[in-house]
């Protein structure tokens, strides 16, 4: 449902301002949002200043020297550090993105940096991920066959290739799920752009035999209608990816198979 | 290892801090104009209505109408109908499939925008 203010237990206080390492380089400041399941406190957003001139250029090494040098308690989770594993998805600057290839002279101001919107916080950065992995496991997001396999691979022509280009790139970051202000509000029953561009990658996958039931499962006025073409997905993918060209051709299949 | 207690956890924060973009506010403009000309009728329906009940009535929902308040619920309505009508036409492009990349989209989106205002202006004009 449609809730536009935080609950009680989310609003945000204004946190510690910890002190500037004394290095002497240009310091950039931050403002990073905490909460930890320990102390029984609201969430707060704390200052931090990082030293540039000892620092890489990406949000995500500021973190990580944040980390290193000035509080070891602070809370994110990072890998690939390449943008290929998604696991740094963030709310920066006031979009979704990955702190890893997101950089520090894209932001004006102050860095304010919160964990992907409208999310279960587990602690500090990192979101509550469970229902979004579900929601893509709901998909199906294997190939579905009813032939006998053969000897060796399923084959595919270049040109059915093609059409999962813009795909089968997605690394399931959520960041366009969590920008999307109609699965802000309906996210338990609406599948949300990432789980529907997954669909789709399988739906148009020449060697996939259950397209019918795939698009069945779909056809719901909450899983795929609660999609109202905002394009925030598009907007601040990380990737370049576009969920909702996916979801609008997901739609016109629906209308074809009926006419 | 696991959790002894059950802690509630927060909502991160959305609106609070998520930028606002031109794709989420001429949504949410369509979904505004929309509502408020249900208003805008049901105003229109009992400015009709009085005019069939009797002299006296019509004269004060006429007063209430033309004056410099109602003149602005019109005036704000009649931009509504615009930006409306331009914004459900968008979406009839979008549901073709079409102008779904990101600079199309936007581009559309200030047309709505900028288009409903001129349109609104030429229709004071003309009436």
């Amino acid at each position: 449902m449609v809730q536009l203010t935080l609950p009680k237990n989310s609003r945000m206080i204004t946190g510690k301002t910890w002190p500037k390492p004394d290095t002497g380089g240009t310091m950039r400041k931050f403002q990073i949002y905490r909460w930890t399941p320990d102390d029984g406190q609201n969430p707060r957003v704390d200052t931090y200043f990082v030293d540039l001139d000892d620092c890489g250029p990406m949000v995500l090494d500021a973190l990580i020297y944040i980390k290193n040098k000035i509080d070891p308690t602070l809370t994110f989770r990072r890998s690939c550090r390449e943008g290929i594993c998604g696991s740094c998805a963030m709310n920066i600057d006031g979009i979704n993105t990955l702190a890893c290839i997101y950089g520090m002279d894209e932001i004006k101001g102050d860095v304010k940096i919160y964990p992907l919107p409208h999310m279960p916080v587990v602690k500090d950065l990192i979101p509550d991920l469970t229902h979004f992995y579900a929601q893509h496991e709901s998909i199906m997001p294997w190939l579905e066959t009813k032939t006998n396999r053969p000897a060796k691979e399923w084959k595919q022509s270049i040109e059915d290739r093609g059409k999962l280009d813009g795909l089968y790139e997605c690394v399931m970051c959520a960041c366009c799920s969590t920008s999307c202000p109609s699965y802000w509000w309906n996210g338990d029953k609406y599948l949300g752009p990432a789980a529907l561009l997954h669909a789709y990658r399988w739906i148009i996958d020449s060697r996939d035999e259950a397209t019918g039931e795939r698009l069945d499962d779909l056809e719901d006025p909450f899983k795929l209608y609660r999609c109202h073409t905002i394009m925030n997905c598009t907007k601040t993918c990380p990737k370049g990816l576009n969920p909702a060209k996916a979801i609008a051709e997901i739609k016109k299949m629906m209308v074809e198979r009926h006419v | 290892m696991a959790e002894t207690e059950q802690v509630e956890r927060p909502l991160s924060p959305h609106l609070q801090v998520y930028r606002p973009q031109l794709t989420s506010i001429t949504s949410i403009l369509t979904r505004i104009t929309g509502n408020a000309l249900i208003v805008a009728a049901l105003l229109i329906v009992w400015w009709l209505l009085a005019a069939s009940t009797s002299d006296d009535y019509f004269a004060m929902a006429d007063a209430v109408l033309t004056s410099w308040f109602g003149d602005l619920v019109m005036t704000l309505s009649l931009w509504a109908i615009w930006y409306h009508y331009l914004a459900g036409l968008r979406h009839f492009y979008f549901d073709a499939g079409k102008g779904l990349d990101i600079p199309t989209a936007e581009k559309l989106g200030w047309g709505c925008i900028i288009g409903s205002v001129v349109l609104t202006v030429i229709t004071l004009f003309l009436v």
